[in-house]
C-alpha cells in the first residue's frame, strides 16, 4: 500500500471517497492480484471476460468472504474507513458499507413491485420519507410510470433502471456497476449515463464501472484500470490506457 | 371407527406441523445460507430421523424423557408429569421424527432461489431474518406447501415412535395407526380395513386438494424470469 501523501490526507479529512485496495484472491487456478488507489469520480475497470472484473467488484462490495478452498487476503479502504482488512479479521457486512452494486443481471425481487423494490433498502426511513425517496429515485432513472409494475412485466432495460434506482436509494458513497448497460439500447444508455453522472457528481458519489466494451470505457472519459488475467496491467486516463483498443475499434469501423 | 383416535391423530399432526414450521424454516435457511464445516454436521443430524428406524428413535426418546435420566426428571418436575406416555411426549417425538420431511423440501426450495436476489438483499442491508422472511419464504411457496403437507401426513400415519413413546392410552396417545394395529391383532379385519381406508383417503384427498390449489396459486416458475442469467 502506498504511503499517504499530503493531498490524500486532505481529501480524507473532507471525507471525499478515495478508494484504496490491495487484494489477493485465489480460486482454483484463477489468481486475482490488484493493488491500486482510485481518486477519480468515475473509474472504468476494463478487461476481457474472465479478467476478474466481477470478482474485484464483489470483493469491494463485501459479497465474497472466506470460503473453503479459496484464499482472500487484502484490505479495502473507502475514505477514512477500512471496510476489509483480512490481516486484522475485519470485514464490514455488505449492507453497512454504503456501497451500491448494480450487476449485469438486475436481480429485482420478482414478488415485489418496482416501487417496493426501490424501497427495500429504505427500511430505517419513516414511511413519508421513504415514499419521497422512492419517487425521487424513479424520476432519476425515468421510470415513474413503472412504479406499480412487477419485474416480470418489465423489459431488460427497464428492469436495469429499477435496479439502479434501488441501489442508489440507500444513499451510497460508492457505486459499483458491473456491465449494467448491456441490457439498455445505445441511445437510452447514453442519456441515462449523462443524467447518472450529473446526479453522482452532485451527491459526491464515486463510481466504478466494469466493462469489456471499449466504447463504454471511452465514452465516460474516465480513469481506466486495465485488468488482464487477474493482474492490473495499466492504470490511467482512458485515452492513454485504451489507445490500442481504440485504434483497433476505429480500424474496424473505418473504410478497409 | 374410533373417532376419538381420529381426532387425536388430527390434533397431533396439526400441532406437530405448526411447531415443525417454526423450527424447519430457520434451520433450512441456515443450511442454505450458512457456510462452514459444521453445516454438514447439522444437515446430517437434521436428516438422521429419515433413515433411523422409528422404533430406535422412540426407544431413545422413551429413555431420555422417562424418569431414568436427569433430563426426563427435570422435565417432569417442570411440567408436573413425565413426557413419556403423554400427548406432549408424542408431540416431541413426532417433531423429531418428521423433521427431515419439513426441512428437505425447504432446503430444496430455498436453494432454488436465485443467489443474486440474496446478494441484492444483503447489499440493501437485510439481515438473515429479513432475507428469510422477505425473499426466501415468499419465493419458495411451493416448498413451504410441500413441507406442510409432508409433515402433516407423515405425522398422521406415524406408528413406531408413537408405540414406543406413547404406549396406548385412549384419548392421550392412542392414534389411528395404533387403533389399526390393535384391530389387526384382534383379527377384526373389517374394522381394520375401515381405519386403513380413512388413513389412505385422508392422504389422497389432502394431496389432491392441496396440489390442485397450488396449481392455481403458483402457476409458473417463470415469475423469476428476469433473473435468468
Amino acid at each position: 500500500m502506498p504511503a499517504l501523501g499530503a493531498a490524500t490526507l486532505r481529501e480524507a479529512a473532507e471525507d471525499k471517497a478515495v478508494l484504496e485496495l490491495a487484494l489477493h484472491a485465489r480460486r482454483g487456478s484463477f489468481h486475482l492480484r490488484v493493488e491500486c488507489r482510485l481518486a477519480a469520480e468515475w473509474t472504468v475497470v476494463f478487461g476481457p471476460s474472465g479478467a476478474g472484473k466481477t470478482t474485484l467488484l464483489r470483493l469491494l462490495a463485501g459479497l465474497e468472504q472466506w470460503h473453503a478452498g479459496e484464499q482472500i487476503k487484502g484490505c479495502v479502504k473507502l475514505g477514512s474507513e477500512t471496510l476489509t482488512d483480512t490481516a486484522h479479521g475485519l470485514w464490514v457486512a455488505p449492507g453497512k458499507r454504503r456501497i451500491a452494486f448494480v450487476t449485469q443481471q438486475p436481480a429485482l425481487f420478482p414478488h415485489l413491485t418496482s416501487a417496493a423494490n426501490v424501497a427495500y433498502g429504505l427500511r430505517p426511513l419513516d414511511p413519508a420519507k421513504r415514499a419521497a425517496r422512492v419517487n425521487e429515485m424513479l424520476k432519476l432513472v425515468d421510470a415513474t410510470d413503472l412504479a406499480s409494475r412487477r419485474p416480470s412485466d418489465l423489459s431488460g432495460g427497464q428492469a436495469q433502471r429499477i435496479a439502479l434506482a434501488r441501489a442508489l436509494a440507500t444513499d451510497p458513497r460508492l457505486l459499483l456497476l458491473d456491465e449494467p448497460f448491456s441490457a439498455l439500447d445505445g441511445v437510452a444508455s447514453d442519456a441515462l449515463l449523462e443524467r447518472l453522472k450529473g446526479w453522482l457528481k452532485e451527491k459526491g458519489v464515486q463510481a466504478v464501472l466494469a466493462t469489456h466494451d471499449v466504447s463504454d470505457a471511452l465514452v465516460t472519459g474516465a480513469e481506466v484500470l486495465l485488468l488482464r488475467e487477474g493482474r492490473l496491467a495499466a492504470q490511467g486516463p482512458a485515452a492513454e490506457v485504451l489507445a490500442d483498443e481504440r485504434d483497433r475499434l476505429l480500424g474496424r469501423l473505418g473504410p478497409a | 371407527m374410533d373417532w376419538q383416535a381420529f381426532a387425536l391423530s388430527l390434533r397431533l399432526a396439526t400441532v406437530t406441523t405448526a411447531i415443525l414450521l417454526c423450527i424447519a424454516v430457520p434451520l433450512a435457511a441456515l443450511l442454505v445460507l450458512g457456510r462452514g464445516r459444521w453445516i454438514a454436521a447439522v444437515e446430517a443430524l437434521a436428516t438422521l430421523p429419515m433413515v433411523l428406524p422409528p422404533t430406535v428413535l422412540g426407544f431413545f426418546l422413551l429413555v431420555l424423557l422417562g424418569p431414568r435420566t436427569a433430563f426426563g426428571r427435570g422435565i417432569a418436575a417442570l411440567i408436573g408429569h413425565p413426557l413419556a406416555f403423554s400427548f406432549s411426549g408424542l408431540v416431541v417425538g413426532s417433531v423429531i421424527y418428521s423433521l427431515p420431511f419439513a426441512v428437505q423440501p425447504l432446503v430444496a426450495g430455498f436453494s432454488a432461489v436465485d443467489g443474486s436476489l440474496v446478494d441484492a438483499a444483503r447489499l440493501l442491508g437485510a439481515g438473515p431474518a429479513r432475507i428469510v422472511s422477505s425473499v426466501l419464504v415468499p419465493l419458495a411457496g411451493r416448498s413451504m406447501l410441500a413441507a406442510i403437507v409432508l409433515s402433516f401426513l407423515h405425522t398422521m400415519g406415524e406408528f413406531g415412535v408413537v408405540l414406543m413413546l406413547g404406549g396406548d392410552i385412549p384419548g392421550a396417545t392412542r392414534t389411528l395407526s395404533i387403533v389399526l394395529y390393535n384391530q389387526v391383532e384382534n383379527f377384526d379385519y373389517v374394522a381394520a380395513s375401515h381405519t386403513a381406508e380413512v388413513l389412505l383417503g385422508m392422504s389422497v384427498v389432502t394431496l389432491a386438494l392441496i396440489y390442485a390449489g397450488a396449481r392455481g396459486r403458483y402457476p409458473a416458475r417463470s415469475r423469476g424470469g428476469q433473473s435468468r442469467a
